[in-house]
């Protein structure tokens, strides 16, 4: 299985024939290109001539980061694996306003059937919580089934909101007070936990979005979110349910072993941004998630957790080639 | 296949051999559906596969069976090699009865119905061009040839197997069914990725 590479500093790639360097100050390292899936840059990356024509070729997208770490944008590989008549029925589903509303719902339903898993987790052996969280729970539960009534997606996305906040909530519950959440802020964040989020959800978007690439399916066209809301907004889409699984889950364990310490944070309240030690610590739980196999009841076999977004992927093709409804994937371990 | 059997690359199907590329491909064309050897092959093995791959539904850029389909052709039929292949597969001309022999190279050790059937598709295809062909399977796994000829009956099977093809090709995707195959079948995580996966809790 191909990896994920993760670039944190500043540097240059170069080409030579068929071998491309990283290459800065402090040396030079050889990209092995047939191992690699996808490349994280976080540090500015500049190119010597033809490396990016030899990636793209290679199938190899690079996703870009800012200085928060934030996705900033992707170099995406010229599509080798196109179906026309998929990209064709992917979009009469977003044109279908039952069709997609439908599809809207699903992931929705998926993150929401992830982040309960993740609360009843959570809360786990934490008596002092358990009931303010079941509280949580039935409220959620109750949000989720108004779903069903909803006419039009933003008023789904009014439901996922109010979800999302009562998450956020309890998670406040849970977590110790340096990591309260209050406010979900985005750019940038102004808390710890805001800032931990942000990252994840970044490289949940920019993973998604690699996976979504070694498919068929079109990355501009989707369900839940617009898609002219970002360049690739079926990757928002996906991200959905993978978010709780991936990212929060990280988090937790991150802040429950205490494995983040003053250094991993810099900048002031308001303005918190994660140091190269933090990011490397985060990256380094990142990988390791994505590459923990679980056992899959249908396929009879383990699969990582990087390979269940794409499998995720292959269920949403055969659901928009009508060979079978799409179900999300809700945690079941 | 035996060395000795004769070649004579002078011996030509001009319309073949004037191709610039030296690969062509046998196709026929049911109103918008294009039928191959690929898609013969693949009726035969699995409507569902065969759907997939006619609508482009690819899984992998590189894949490790071709690869070593490759492999096996450079390698081993180095010597037999003539600049001319139909969709890969290598075609002799035999001077003797001046017929054409085809040779298709097989991987697998089995010699199954979808190899049979791709093959005669082969013959079936150079016929209706006028030219009457023989097919040779061979399999260097199991240093073994077969010969494989079209009778009447044969081709009225191809026939109807290319209309089939093009019914199930414009129908919608047929329910993956799970079957032996499967389990060597790339697009084994595409079919059954659903199954096991549940709502809510
Ligand atoms: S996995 Fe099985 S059902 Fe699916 S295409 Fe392959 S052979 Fe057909």
């Amino acid at each position: 299985m191909r990896e994920n590479f993760y670039i944190l500093q500043d540097g240059i790639l170069k080409r030579k024939e068929n071998t491309v360097y990283f290459e800065n100050k402090e040396g030079r390292k050889i990209l092995p290109i047939n191992k690699i899936s996808s490349i994280f840059a976080y540090g500015n990356l500049s190119f010597s001539s033809g490396v990016v024509s030899y990636l793209s070729k290679e199938g190899i997208p690079i996703h870009f980061f800012n200085y928060y770490g934030f996705y900033e944008g992707s170099m995406y590989p010229r599509e080798t694996l196109i179906s026309g008549d998929l990209v064709i029925r992917q979009a009469e589903y977003y044109l279908d306003p039952e069709k997609r509303l439908c599809l809207a719902g699903k992931f929705i339903e998926g993150a929401c059937g992830n982040i309960l898993k993740n609360l009843k987790y959570y809360a786990r052996n934490r008596e002092d919580i358990q009931e303010i969280i079941e509280n949580y729970v039935t409220s959620i539960k109750t949000e989720l089934s108004r779903l069903i009534d909803a006419e039009t997606v933003p008023s789904m996305m009014r439901t996922e909101g109010k979800i999302r906040e009562l998450y956020y909530n309890a998670l406040d519950e849970i977590f110790p007070e340096e990591y309260r959440i209050i406010k979900r802020t985005r750019r940038p964040p102004n808390n710890k936990m805001n800032t931990l989020i942000s990252f994840g959800n970044s490289l949940v978007y920019s993973t998604t979005l690699s996976e979504i690439y070694n498919t068929q399916l079109n990355p501009t066209i989707s369900y839940l979110h617009e898609p002219f809301e970002r360049r690739f907004s079926l990757s928002l889409d996906v991200s959905e349910i993978f978010k709780p699984i991936l990212i929060d889950r990280i988090i937790f364990k991150l802040v429950n072993k205490n494995m983040l310490d003053d250094g991993c944070f810099r900048g002031e309240i308001g303005n918190m941004l994660l140091s190269d030690k933090g990011k490397k610590i985060f990256l380094k739980e990142y990988d390791e998630k994505l590459k923990t196999t679980i056992k899959h009841k249908g396929l009879n076999k383990s699969v990582s957790y990087k390979r269940l977004i794409r499998l995720e992927l292959y269920k949403l093709s055969k659901h928009v080639l009508g060979a079978e409804n799409y179900k999300p994937l809700v945690m079941w371990w | 296949m035996k060395d000795e059997s004769v070649k004579d690359t002078d011996y030509s199907l001009d319309e073949l051999k004037d191709e610039p590329e030296t690969n062509i491909y046998a196709e026929v064309f049911l109103g918008s559906v294009r039928i191959t050897g690929v898609k013969v092959n693949y009726y035969h093995i699995c409507k569902t596969k065969l759907w997939l791959f006619s609508h482009n539904i690819n899984l992998e850029r590189g894949d490790d069976n071709v690869a070593l389909g490759k492999i096996l052709h450079e390698d081993r039929y180095k010597k037999n090699l003539k600049n001319i292949t139909i969709d890969g597969i290598s075609i002799d001309f035999v001077k003797t009865g001046k017929r054409t022999e085809i040779h298709e190279i097989k991987k697998s050790k089995k010699m199954d119905a979808a190899d049979r059937a791709q093959l005669l598709f082969y013959l079936y295809y150079l016929k209706k061009r006028g030219f009457d062909a023989v097919g040779i399977l061979n399999y260097p796994l199991l240093n073994k040839t077969e010969k494989i000829e079209m009778n009447a009956e044969d081709e009225a099977n191809i026939e109807r197997e290319i209309e089939e093809i093009k019914k199930i090709v414009l129908s919608s995707m047929p329910a993956p069914m799970h079957k032996k195959i499967c389990l060597k079948c790339a697009y084994q995580e595409f079919c059954f990725c659903g199954r096991g996966d549940k709502n809510g809790e």
